[in-house]
């Protein structure tokens, strides 16, 4: 079984981002980027699918600039056995990367297509289902477990209420939660073997995908700040304060 | 003028209390708003939905294959609704179930959705967070359909006072067959609702065990008719459940009152809490971030503070 994985070049999840103060948006120059963590969960689970023989190749994608073949180069070391590189600069929202992504699932006619739930710098959360929706294939997001047979897939859900189960038949769109695997460390001679492994670029035009219309950002500003706190030094003093402010 | 349609979530014959800030979102876009809801057989549910403030008309889209929200199966249904109607706006709720529809919605109509609206500016302009709520974006949606999920925490619920029409509509969609439902695994509590409730006790990998947590947490909780929520470290480490984490991708609150207890703060969990009105942290690490966005503080050892607070109040 062919599994697709998308990834996708973020800031890295512990910095702290600076918002640039003209409003035109948030400080990335200079700043250490890496994999979406939660598209570092979606590669584990690929390959540890492999390890347990329901998977035979792992093709890893992502959709951005240049630079993003530094995060190809981290999905091979994690073990996909070759990527596509679907070349294209500056902001690409969702709804393009959904239409670039469901044209190389398509040739590469792969059964699952496993990324993760949101990206840690838009927190858009749409890509997968929107995946999904365009080539009419079944959606179960925010996975914490995944049982793949030949014809179908067993994934639990985190939702609002607890955890819900679906089955869905192959080929499906999954998209991963935190508590899916806990991803590896990636070794020194894994990463020397994903400098040979090949990457394919492609462009937007050669997929036969026209950009959607897009969203415009009119402005980035911080969020308000909330007034400084106090510190106590009793439970009584807390008591009081709470008592005080009639929140208790 | 706007004619917006709310797509109304309910589980075994209750309206999510989320939909009343949905509602609220749309009387800030301004225009007609309708409800739609989806299920095998609606009943009372409807009639609660029909009280919401300012909604003109609650569409019943009764079927057996609606018994249970399947994001595949409800979206081709939505996608019928919109083009008989003519609907200029799309609202979801910002929870799991909207999260995971709108997006299939959206990619079948060819529009980018906008994601967790925060305030409206206009019909066709919203603010939204990016960076886990560390940067906010007014964003502005092309010509053409908007689609989008609203972020609960942002909006207060409307009033139940209204009295809208109902009305069952048939919607002429095939729904596939490729996804099917299985069990879920929830924990019924007489506690109030994590994302609802009005004061929030929140746990952190400080308290070490699940004991821990029914010995400390709950017993406060109790005493002060909150709900309970939990740091991504306390689920990860098998102390709580997963419904129970608060953050930028677990539940984003809004309480009236918060109280982080032995939880230090990472910016993925302020992601859920900023829109607290009052914040209490207790940690026994004076440099722990939390301490930063809270209100009140209070360094010191939890195992002692948190039983002599229950004691206090």
């Amino acid at each position: 079984m062919k599994v697709l994985v998308s990834v996708k070049r973020v800031v890295d999840y512990n910095v702290r981002i600076q918002v640039k103060p003209d409003g035109s948006g948030v400080m990335t120059e200079g700043v250490k980027m890496s994999m979406n963590p939660f598209d570092e969960i979606a590669m584990e689970e690929a390959v540890r699918l492999r390890e347990k023989g329901k998977v035979t190749e792992i093709v890893a994608v992502t959709v951005g600039g240049a630079k993003c073949e530094e995060t190809l180069r981290t999905a091979l070391a994690f073990g996909a056995d070759r990527a596509v590189h679907v070349k294209e600069e500056g902001e690409v929202q969702p709804l393009t990367v959904a239409k670039a992504l469901a044209a190389v699932f398509k040739k590469e006619d792969a059964r699952l297509f496993l990324l993760g739930k949101q990206a840690i710098d838009d927190d858009a959360n749409q890509t997968g289902q929107m995946v999904a929706g365009l080539l009419e294939l079944p959606q179960a997001t925010f996975a914490s477990r995944i049982e793949l047979d030949g014809t179908g897939a067993k994934v639990t859900r985190e939702v609002d209420a607890g955890l819900e189960t679906l089955e869905v038949d192959l080929p499906a769109v999954v998209t991963t939660d935190l508590r899916l695997n806990e991803p590896r460390y990636l070794k020194l001679p894994d990463i020397m073997k994903a400098k040979k492994k090949p990457i394919e670029a492609v462009t937007l035009a050669e997929l036969g995908v026209t950009p959607g219309a897009a969203l415009k950002t009119l402005k980035t500003v911080p969020p308000p700040k909330r007034s400084k706190g106090v510190m106590l030094k009793t439970v009584d003093e807390l008591v009081s304060a709470l008592k005080a402010k009639g929140l208790v | 003028m706007s004619k917006i349609l709310v797509i109304g979530e309910q589980a075994e014959g209750k309206l999510n209390a989320g939909v009343a800030k949905v509602v609220a979102a749309a009387q800030a876009i301004g225009g007609e708003v309708h409800l739609a809801l989806f299920g095998k057989e609606l009943g009372a549910v409807a009639e609660g939905a029909a009280r919401l403030h300012g909604v003109a008309k609650v569409l019943k889209v009764e079927r057996p294959e609606n018994e249970r929200a399947l994001a595949a199966v409800l979206a081709p249904q939505i996608v019928e609704l919109v083009k008989q109607g003519g609907y200029t706006h799309l609202l979801f709720p910002g929870t799991t179930f909207g999260k995971d529809l709108a997006p299939r919605v959206a990619a079948k109509l060819d529009v980018q959705q906008v994601s967790d609206i925060m305030a409206v500016h206009g019909p066709n302009t919203f603010e939204r967070p990016i960076y886990a709520g560390n940067a906010i974006c007014t964003v502005e949606a092309p010509e053409g359909i908007v689609v989008a999920t609203v972020r609960l925490a942002s909006f207060s619920a409307v009033a139940a006072d209204g009295s809208a029409s109902i009305e069952t509509v048939a919607v002429n969609a095939a729904v596939p067959t490729h996804t099917r439902y299985v069990g879920l695994e929830s924990h019924k509590s007489e506690r109030p609702d994590l994302q609802s409730a009005a004061r929030v006790v929140s746990g952190g990998r400080a308290l070490a065990s699940s004991e821990n947590f029914k010995k400390y947490i709950e017993p406060l909780a109790d005493k002060l008719g909150a709900g309970i929520g939990a740091s991504r470290a306390a689920v990860d480490s098998g102390y709580v459940p997963n419904d129970w984490q608060v953050g930028q991708t677990g539940k984003i609150i809004a309480p009236e009152l918060y109280i982080a207890i032995g939880i230090s703060g990472a910016i993925q969990h302020l992601a859920g809490i900023k829109d607290a009105k009052t914040i209490v942290a207790i940690n026994k690490d004076a440099e722990a971030p939390i301490f930063e966005v809270a209100d009140y503080g209070l360094v010191g050892d939890l195992f002692q503070i948190v039983p002599e607070l229950t004691a206090k109040l």
